[in-house]
């Protein structure tokens, strides 16, 4: 079958500075296909100029968030019979575009840096030479939130991340997340303080399109619920029935 | 041109390159990532069963009996002296992945959980045993976040989308790399004391392959072009179960779980070609009666794919006939397979618990490439002559800890036990080295490759170009091989790469992110790798592992329990026309192992 994509090009150093919009038909198109194997098509074989990140093409790498038909989502996991045929594709919002659908990631990654992204832990480690302990039910209040790629489709959905761009954002939280609840880590009150402050949790405003923009099907929405809890506690302790933890979806 | 200088510059941020920063910068040095994708991108993220170790939390286990299944599984070409530290420091490296904060799952006693994995067995064969330690199947994913944080958490210096295109060598040592800054197209100069090559592999030399895109063997062919010998690259992994059509892997771990592979008529014929490990038998095996089921026929349908089997009914009622007390249903399928259940669902729209998933071979794993030494400095030539300055580590390695074939969960094991290693012998090399001088205009040869890839008006697209590449390798250097057949590919590579170089076409003049150009370029660094493989698989006249010929049907462990080298006979980095390579056969196996222990010694290999 025949798709027609279009998209939005910005092309800097070719004289023209203003963004636009082009249009590429492809034949032969069969409903299986992925987006970005399509994209591609378009680069080798109609317009080598055609820019735009990809790595992995299966979902992993989170090098590929784009626009599509107005939704956040990994042009490597859709499919054409996800999108139709006629597909219009654009950056992801709120973030400067360097070229085509390549935008610069440098803000999204300070606001990770911000939240202490990292394992803290200064005990002397076990006298065995072994592993900590940890029990499978308190890994698993953190198995849903470790499962980021940073791919930023949640941030850039945000109204409130377009409306503000030093709001730290969905991803920045589920990443805090990761750390403050998980039991064998001792940073838990920093990170709370730190999202406690004006551009922390609290200019989210629970609108929702984070979660459905995840293409990790992760439950950002309820994890960021859960980390200002723990912030009105003072303490992860306590927030969460583990029971009610969906491991995946 | 702006020049940076560092003690140490690594090459790569997967699993190899972030654990070499790590240590290197643990251990004082002032060390740079350069990297083309950003960090969290690297294909590390994408390995999905496990990390082998010997832990033994589950079952008795020894760090010994690992390197005997790493010596077998290679089919006795892996140096010994590298497997012992591949299985020994397993342990401590996945304990300190631990410390480091790594969610791995549990035991029911809170230890690192553990399952089984092809090709990994206790007691020297005797049944399989539960080595591969994970967190669910996105065990790399775990690996390369929890190294990307402690490099932030430490302070690492990273240069992210920053692509190397070249090697600095002065005084008889490597002084630096030549860099293109992608969002500018700007040339930067990388002057280090040591500089780590950990660049991945290169799947995409074949059609159907697992790998990502970015896999295009930049870091061999870099350094290959600058005269160095790459190893073993005839040795290429097939991994048996991609899925069909995409290459997309499902994991090993599908079998480890209980998964079975079935022909046409539902036969589970792993039990034909190895009685005793079945569909657990060591990838280079099971791709090879894969493709002879479907060479008899016995493929799904009469066409070129078999079926892996998760069904809880199916792995039910062999674990029944097996004697096996242990049952799995679907909510203990969809908790450990979450991302083949995903990849399944997404890609297919078959959901693998209520229908088998079609798979065939896919072009997964490079057992070949920079020769090292255990401590991952590279060595030129058969008497292991270390070129100072440069290291290597991780897939683009030959170290050779994985001989002919790679077990699976032993590359994760690799990149962090070698990665490790060469982090710490980098720091102390750079406390007594010093800066040995750039030399003039170090980038100029590079520059002008890349001015004539830009300027390029001929009527070849790099993608088409690729896309033919990666058909005849598939058809003429895949899973079997033949003389005639392979003297045929190498032709088709030296008349593709004549076009390269005199009829390419690229549209993008631009500096921005010219992906255009970075395509291309990317696909002389193919063309280089796909004439090594071929050139090193005609060379080598036996079958051995991965490397299996029609014509030479055994494997000869008289003539050839060598490695190959192969390397540039021009001496010139680019060249036009044809472009001779030499094949040094002397480099004699480490056998240190069997001399201590016959059991070592190559035998006839059955599962
Ligand atoms: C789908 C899949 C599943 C797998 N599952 C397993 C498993 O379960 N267990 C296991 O042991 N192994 C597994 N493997 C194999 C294993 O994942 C890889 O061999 C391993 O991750 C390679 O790591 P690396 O650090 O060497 O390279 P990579 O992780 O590939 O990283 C390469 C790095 O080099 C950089 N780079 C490349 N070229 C350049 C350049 N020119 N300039 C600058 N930077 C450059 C890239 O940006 C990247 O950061 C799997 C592989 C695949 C494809
Ligand atoms: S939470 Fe989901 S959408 Fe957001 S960055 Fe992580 S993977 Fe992407
Ligand atoms: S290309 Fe890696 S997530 Fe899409």
């Amino acid at each position: 079958m025949e798709v027609t994509f279009r998209v939005r090009r910005y092309q800097p150093d070719s004289g023209n500075r203003k963004p636009y919009w082009q249009e590429f038909v492809l034949q032969d198109v069969e409903p299986t296909h992925r987006v970005l194997e399509m994209l591609h098509r378009v680069k080798w074989e109609q317009d080598g100029t055609l820019s735009f990140r990809r790595s992995c093409s299966s979902g992993i790498c989170g090098s590929d968030a784009m626009r599509i038909n107005g939704r956040n989502a990994l042009a490597c996991k859709l499919l054409i019979r996800d999108v139709g045929t006629k597909i219009q594709v654009e950056p992801i919002l709120g973030l400067p575009v360097i070229k085509d659908l390549i935008v610069d990631m440098e803000p999204f990654f300070e606001h990770y840096r911000q939240v202490m992204p990292y394992f803290v832990n200064n005990d002397p480690p076990p006298a065995d030479g072994r592993e900590r302990l940890q029990s499978q039910e308190d890994k698993d209040l953190i198995t849903d939130t470790t499962n980021c790629i940073l791919c930023a489709a949640c941030t850039t959905s945000c109204p409130s991340f377009w409306a503000n761009g030093q709001y730290v954002g969905p991803a920045a939280i589920v990443q805090a997340h990761r750390f403050i609840f998980d039991t064998r880590d001792h940073a838990a009150k920093t990170r709370i303080d730190t999202l406690a402050e004006p551009n922390g949790v609290w200019r989210c405003r629970t609108i929702y399109n984070c979660t459905p923009a995840c293409p990790r099907g992760i439950s950002v929405t309820r994890a960021i619920g859960e980390v200002k809890l723990a912030i009105r506690n003072g303490s992860p302790e306590g927030i969460i029935d583990p029971a009610t933890i969906p491991t995946h979806e | 041109m702006q020049t940076h200088q560092f003690d140490a510059v690594i090459v790569g941020a997967g699993g190899a390159g972030l654990m070499a920063a790590l240590y290197a910068s643990e251990g004082g040095a002032n060390v740079a990532v350069v990297s083309k994708l950003y960090p969290t991108r690297s294909h590390t993220g994408a390995a999905l069963g496990g990390i082998g170790a010997a832990l033994g939390n589950l079952e008795e286990d020894k760090p010994l009996w690992h390197m005997y299944d790493t010596v077998k599984g290679g089919d006795y070409l892996a140096d010994q002296d590298a497997v012992k530290v591949l299985a020994e420091e397993a342990v401590d490296s996945v304990i300190e992945l631990e410390r480091m904060g790594l969610p791995f799952d549990r035991t029911d006693d809170g230890r690192i959980s553990q399952r089984r994995f092809g090709g990994h067995t206790s007691n020297f064969g005797e049944k399989a045993v539960r080595r591969a330690c994970h967190s669910a199947d996105r065990t790399g994913h775990m690996i390369l976040q929890t190294l990307y944080q402690q490099c932030i958490k430490n302070k690492v210096r990273f240069f992210d989308e920053y692509q190397v295109v070249d090697v600095i060598m002065n005084q008889g040592a490597v002084v630096g790399t030549v860099a293109i800054q992608l969002g500018t197209g700007e040339f930067h100069l990388f002057h280090a004391k040591a500089t780590m090559f950990a660049t991945g592999g290169w799947g995409r030399v074949w059609q159907v392959t697992s790998n990502a895109h970015s896999l295009t063997g930049d870091g061999p062919a870099v350094l290959f072009r600058r005269g160095i010998p790459m190893q073993d690259m005839e040795f290429y992994q097939f991994h048996p179960t991609g899925l069909y059509g995409l290459g997309l892997l499902l994991t090993e771990g599908i079998r480890g779980e209980g998964g079975i592979l079935l022909n046409r008529s539902g036969e589970r014929f792993m039990e034909r070609y190895a009685p005793s490990i079945k569909d657990l038998a060591s990838r280079d095996v099971v791709s090879r009666s894969i493709y002879l089921e479907i060479r008899d026929g016995k493929g799904i349908g009469g066409q070129n794919y078999v079926h892996l089997d998760i069904r809880p009914e199916t792995v039910n009622r062999y674990l029944a006939e097996a004697g096996e007390s242990c049952r799995i249903d679907s909510a203990y399928i969809a908790k450990n397979l979450a991302e083949t259940l995903d990849t399944c669902r997404t890609y297919l729209g078959v959901d693998p618990l209520t229908e088998p998933m079609p798979v065939a071979p896919t072009a997964h794993y490079a057992m070949g490439g920079i020769p090292t030494n255990v401590d991952a400095e590279v060595v030129i030539d058969e008497n292991w002559t270390v070129l100072p300055g440069l290291y290597a580590a991780g897939e683009c390695a030959c170290v050779s800890c994985h001989g002919a074939n790679r077990l699976g969960t032993n590359s994760l094991v690799d990149l962090v036990v070698f990665g490790r290693r060469g982090g710490k012998v980098i720091a102390n090399y750079v406390k007594q080295a010093d800066f040995i001088p750039l030399p003039a205009n170090p980038a100029e040869q590079v520059q002008a490759e890349f001015n004539r890839i830009r300027a390029s008006r001929g009527s070849r697209r790099p993608g088409e170009l690729r896309k033919e590449m990666q058909h005849e390798m598939m058809d003429k250097i895949g899973v079997f091989r033949e003389e005639d057949h392979m003297r045929k590919g190498i032709d088709s590579v030296t008349s593709l790469r004549d076009r390269y170089m005199n009829d390419l076409h690229i549209d993008d003049q631009g500096s921005i992110f010219n992906t255009d150009m970075m395509e291309a370029w990317e696909l002389g660094c193919l063309l280089d790798i796909a004439h090594m493989t071929a050139e090193s698989a005609i060379n080598r006249k036996e079958s051995r592992g991965a490397h299996s010929r029609e014509d030479f049907k055994k494997r000869d462990d008289t003539n050839w329990m060598v490695h190959t080298l192969v390397s540039s006979e021009s001496g010139e980095p680019y060249p036009h026309g044809i472009h001779p390579l030499k094949i040094n056969s002397s480099k004699k196996v480490n056998r240190s192992l069997e001399e201590g222990d016959k059991r070592f010694a190559p035998k006839e290999r059955v599962y």
